[in-house]
């Protein structure tokens, strides 16, 4: 695998970040330790073992559909100058 | 054990209330002044909610019931608390304040407790010294040496609770250990619960396989009892366990006799300070003497793997979790310009810390296509194998015992020169339980510099840490 300048790029447009020069800098060499060290985990034999998504298991339960309490419009919009008319303001999406 | 003048347990606290011997107005005035204090020189506290707190010892004063009647509680700040500022330690959530209590919150609410403050942390929880604040935040200082760390990353937690003379427990959260190591470097108790005992409603999740809210406290006992009441159901949390839980108080001072515990080899073996491994060896000698039956056994795949299977499984969760934080709806926001990716990028990479960018790239990474497999899923996988080499311990004993910190408190000025992977690994010893979601509790055994030692059960056996762990502090002469 190549840790270079070109996936930081890669991976900081995607986690929606823009990083400065020396961020970018900083990221790639710390990626390259950290990741060469992480990567021991592929000798870890793991044939036939199943993912733990959750550490210990969950079972799925159902609940009555009924309707209950929920934040009115006015609380969901109290901790935001970007409203209008009920709604939350965004950005433009295209 | 704790150095604390004040020696009073809660429950004590509380008859004192009902009684009228306390007058919870006065106490409440002069816990938030204590604090104050505190603050100006060890910075504990990201908010101290003074009004908030006298507007609730006033109601108490006129009907004090329930177990907490009156205690004043402080709380991480990842912790929502309804209508104080509540920022998980970070920039990008400035102003926000939750329109509702997490489930812990509000369950201590209802017996009694009066909040006094949200507590300081590493910026949602991404350190292990409580040195990765979020920008415009203090770092806070170790109670017992202000050159050195609190731990992290529930620091704030932990000082105060070292640090007040009066009644106090607080509310933390353990992702990888920030319950544990907090703890062990400031000499208290922290008990960190099973995986979905405590709801996590309310929380402002780091990683959402991994956190669990817990209590720090000045007493086993006082921790056992903050257990029993946040613990339970609740509708407002998918995974949280539907399974009964115990009167953890009454495993309070209970007899140790015939408990079998396991010390692990590779737990005082290199890298481990030779003090830390002697402290902790008098404390299993104490235990003996009780009547313990102590062992030897190895955890070579958790020793191995856990600290890498942790960090990509945490950060992969992260990355994912602080997506939602973009500049809407809540917290930190700019003039609406650009398109949305321009508008999001620029909000976050203004507000958050280096070390935030820094999980959240390698967490964006490891789930990348190409990539997710190599590492995130695999990482599960290694997950797996590290609960079947604890559950294979636990079918023989009833605990696992290691220090908590593999050294003391490091002076805040030599964690500066660490790189970020040095960094990750002083948590080789908390990650095994985290990972594994077994609950642990990290107790004072050192005398000059604190020094944690810690106690591991199995999937809700919560009782066999409050049996130990009060045959610790018995044997040290604590509460």
């Amino acid at each position: 695998m190549d840790i270079d300048e070109k996936l930081i790029k890669n991976v900081a447009n995607l986690a929606r970040l823009k990083l400065s020069e020396e961020e970018e800098k900083r990221f790639l060499e710390d990626f390259k330790n950290i990741l060469s060290a992480f990567s021991d985990i592929s000798k870890c034999d793991t044939k036939n073992t199943k993912p733990s998504i959750q550490p210990v298991v969950l079972k799925n339960r159902t609940r009555e559909d009924k309707p209950g309490k929920c934040l009115t419009n006015e609380e969901a919009l109290s901790n935001t100058e970007n409203k209008e008319d009920g709604y939350f303001k965004g950005p433009k999406a295209v | 054990m704790n150095g604390k003048d004040c020696d009073m347990k809660i429950s004590e606290f509380v008859k004192k209330v009902k009684e009228k011997e306390i007058d919870v107005v006065e106490n409440t005035k002069k816990v938030i002044e204590e604090c104050k204090k505190i603050n100006s020189e060890f910075h504990y506290f990201n908010v101290i909610c003074e009004k908030e707190a006298i507007a609730q010892a006033k109601e108490i004063a006129e009907n004090p019931k329930g177990r907490l009647a009156g205690v004043p509680v402080s709380v991480k700040d990842c912790i929502c608390v309804k209508n104080i500022e509540t920022r998980a330690g970070s920039k990008i959530l400035s102003g926000y304040k939750p329109t509702f209590d997490a489930t812990a919150v509000e369950r201590l609410k209802e017996e009694g407790a009066i909040i006094i403050g949200k507590t300081s942390q590493d910026e949602f929880g991404f350190g292990s010294f409580n040195t990765n604040v979020g920008l415009g935040f203090k770092v806070p200082l170790n109670p017992h040496d202000k050159n050195r760390v609190c731990g992290g990353s529930s620091g704030g937690s932990a000082g105060i609770t070292s640090k007040s003379d009066f009644v106090h427990i607080s509310l933390a959260e353990s992702t990888g250990g920030s319950i544990a190591a907090p703890a062990a470097f400031c000499g208290i108790v922290g008990l960190t619960p099973t995986y979905g005992l405590v709801s996590r409603y309310g929380l402002l999740d780091y990683a959402n396989s991994l956190d669990k809210i817990g209590p720090m406290a000045k007493s086993v006992e006082d921790a056992a009892l903050i257990l029993e009441i946040i613990v339970g159901h609740d509708e407002k949390d998918s995974t949280s366990l539907y399974e009964p839980f115990e009167k953890y108080t009454s495993y309070a001072g209970k007899e140790i006799k015939g408990m079998k515990i396991a010390v692990v080899k590779e737990a005082f073996g290199q890298g481990i300070d030779a003090e830390v491994s002697k402290k902790v060896k008098e404390a299993l000698h104490a235990l003996e003497t009780k009547g313990a039956i102590v062992e030897e056994v190895s955890l070579p795949l958790t020793f191995k793997y856990s600290l890498s299977a942790y960090y990509l499984i945490a950060t992969s969760e992260a990355s994912t979790n602080l997506a939602k934080y973009c500049g809407m709806r809540y917290g930190i926001s700019g003039k609406l310009e650009g398109n949305f990716n321009e508008y999001f990028s620029k909000i976050r990479s203004e507000n958050f810390g280096t070390e935030a960018k820094r999980r959240i790239m390698l967490g964006t990474f490891a789930r990348m296509a190409g990539y997710r497999d190599a590492y995130y899923l695999k990482a599960t996988q290694v997950r797996t194998k590290i609960i079947e080499e604890y559950k294979k311990i636990f079918a023989d004993f009833d605990a696992i015992i290691t220090p908590t910190m593999p050294m003391v408190a490091p002076k805040i000025d030599e964690t500066k020169k660490l790189t970020p992977l040095q960094n990750y690994m002083s948590d080789i010893l908390t990650v095994g339980p985290n990972i594994a979601g077994l609950p642990h509790l990290s107790m004072n055994v050192g005398d000059k510099l604190p020094i944690g030692i810690m106690i591991v059960a199995d999937h809700l056996m919560e009782k066999n840490l409050i049996r130990l762990g009060s045959a610790i502090d018995s044997a040290y002469g604590g509460k």
